[in-house]
């Protein structure tokens, strides 16, 4: 832990790599306070798996019967599950700022916010925090998914693109939701909101039909909405077609940057709104 | 060191909410080392008054130094001087008491080959040791309030703010956070602002205490001045009504009982 003098170049550079260490160790404190809860009451997760499995098992079943979709010539089972996994990986984030409210009531916010902590620390944190949550998601999605057959891309390769995917989408949704709470501050006005999104974001997205089978204001609803580039990523991840058969698909470099930014942009409005929760 | 400026200094503080003001032009100084009460009733002003001194709320106008330095321009080392510990128990059940302890000495920087043995050295303070991995839902509000303490005070702060510390707390409860408060200020100096709508709080531990009716300070002064100051045999309940216009009995107001249970409720 040698620095140089404090007015050298090597010194200014030595404290600016300590604060940002410094910065990412708190915001991984903040979100292992959600670790120790997941750890001790699991129940959360298990009912949150319920739903997914649902939808791969009655929804995808049926539609895979019917061939009502064009998926390209990719089992529907196959085209589904990518956007299941991406559902789930919303669902289990965009409510994750209710604890927000939460903790502003017991007064946990207050101290937070009286402590020398970076605003976007707290913000971070709890979105890891659902980043966490959907991580186990995807994993009960992948497994039922090879349950029932589904022709998954699985190699070390894969399945790190798919933990990297499905904590940038957490890390967006939650990011999002944290700001709603942040401006609704109660928990019946922001459970009301959080109602009326899922549904578009879901249904305006590529998760069950591709992009191309909509009427086309739709289209350009779908591609201004984050779900899409997750699913996006997701498919063409888990995809055992080769490249570029996917031709709806943007590519992954571009569903990065898009959920990337996206973050970015949504922690900067977050940050600014969380202290507003106590005042 | 801004060890010679007082600890709290308020300048035409005032902070509006709509038209209302809730704080509204308050002059007022807290030395180094002294146990200050701001003494009201509900809504008198004293939880926005700390929340501007704790940098949670921007001031609307005047201004406020807390260990010499601006709650506004200089909100990040404020924070970094004081502790705070808000009217609500506010601990997270769901973690340990350790836990607890452990996520403040991070967010306040305490090096992390020291955590641990302040960490043992709050909880031994606070009377707490034997009690530090359990649940913090299974403590009781006593245990809770002198955990936040414990919270509060890891990085030893010169300027610690307590939010009504002993609301909804049994009498056993509420003496042994006095005697916690009072070794604090012994034993570390620290100077205390304490809110309070309890007039028995401010007389046992406040070294000076200042009245607050309707956003503003009505008077200032130790307890045993404020009482000389309205004739021989005022107690401090007539100085008090005398500011305040106060009728009801003050000690055991309505607010008081339905905060208490609102606070069991949360924990429950």
């Amino acid at each position: 832990m040698s620095a140089g003098p404090t007015v050298s170049p090597a010194g200014g550079a030595a404290r600016l790599l300590r604060s940002v260490v410094a910065y990412c160790l708190k915001t991984l404190a903040i979100a292992q306070l959600d670790l120790h809860k997941l750890r001790r009451d699991p129940t959360e997760l298990v009912t949150r798996a319920i739903q997914p499995a649902l939808w791969l098992l009655m929804f995808g079943q049926v539609m895979s019967r019917s061939r009502a979709l064009a998926t390209g010539g990719v089992p529907y089972l196959d085209f589904l599950l990518p956007g299941i996994l991406a559902q789930s990986v919303l669902f289990i984030a965009i409510f994750n700022g209710i604890s927000i409210i939460w903790e502003r009531d017991l007064g946990i916010v207050h101290k937070f916010l009286a402590s020398p902590t970076p605003r976007s620390v707290f913000v971070v944190g709890k979105a890891l925090g659902g980043g966490l949550r959907a991580l186990v998601q995807a994993a009960v999605v992948l497994l039922l998914g090879l349950a029932l057959g589904v022709h998954l891309r699985l190699d070390p390769a894969a399945l790190a693109g798919v933990a990297l995917l499905v904590v940038l989408g957490a890390v967006v949704f939650s990011t999002f939701s944290l700001t709603i709470a942040c401006v609704v501050k109660t928990r019946e006005r922001f459970m009301g909101i959080g109602q009326v999104l899922t549904m578009p974001l879901f249904f305006a997205s590529n998760a069950i039909y591709p992009i191309a089978m909509m009427p086309g204001w739709l289209r350009w609803v779908a591609r201004l909405n984050p779900l899409t580039y997750e699913v996006d990523g997701l498919r063409s991840v888990l995809s055992v077609a080769p490249a570029g058969v996917d031709a709806a698909g943007v590519g992954l470099p571009t569903d990065l940057a898009v959920l990337s930014v996206t973050f970015v942009a949504l922690v900067v409005m977050a940050a600014r709104q969380y202290p507003k929760i106590v005042q | 060191m801004p060890a010679i400026e007082p600890a709290v200094v308020c300048r035409a503080l005032t902070r509006k909410f709509g038209h209302v003001a809730a704080v509204d032009r308050v002059d007022l100084e807290v030395r180094c080392g002294e146990t200050f009460g701001l003494l009201g009733r509900n809504g008198a002003g004293k939880t926005t008054l700390i929340k501007m001194l704790t940098t949670l709320l921007p001031p609307s106008g005047g201004e406020a130094r807390v260990a010499g330095l601006d709650v506004v321009r200089q909100a990040a080392r404020v924070r970094r001087a004081i502790g705070y510990v808000p009217q609500a128990l506010s601990a997270d059940g769901d973690l340990t008491g350790f836990e607890n302890l452990l996520i403040f000495a991070r967010l306040y920087d305490v090096p992390a080959r020291e955590r641990r043995a302040r960490i043992d050295a709050a909880l031994g303070f606070m009377d707490l040791a034997g009690d530090a991995d359990r649940l913090v839902k299974t403590y009781s509000g006593g245990m809770i309030r002198r955990l936040e303490i414990a919270q509060s005070t890891l990085h030893r702060p010169q300027v610690l703010f307590l939010d009504e510390p002993t609301v909804g707390l049994d009498p056993l409860a509420r003496d042994a956070v006095w005697e916690q408060l009072r070794r604090l200020r012994s034993e570390f100096g620290t100077t205390i602002v304490l809110a309070s709508h309890h007039l028995d709080e401010v007389e046992t531990l406040c070294d000076r205490v200042a009245i607050l009716y309707q956003g503003h300070v009505g008077i200032v002064g130790s307890p045993a001045e404020l009482e000389a100051g309205l004739g021989a045999g005022t107690t401090l309940e007539d100085v008090f009504a005398h500011y305040t216009g106060a009728e009801q009995d003050v000690r055991d107001g309505v607010g008081a009982v339905s905060r208490q249970r609102r606070t069991a409720e949360r924990l429950g």
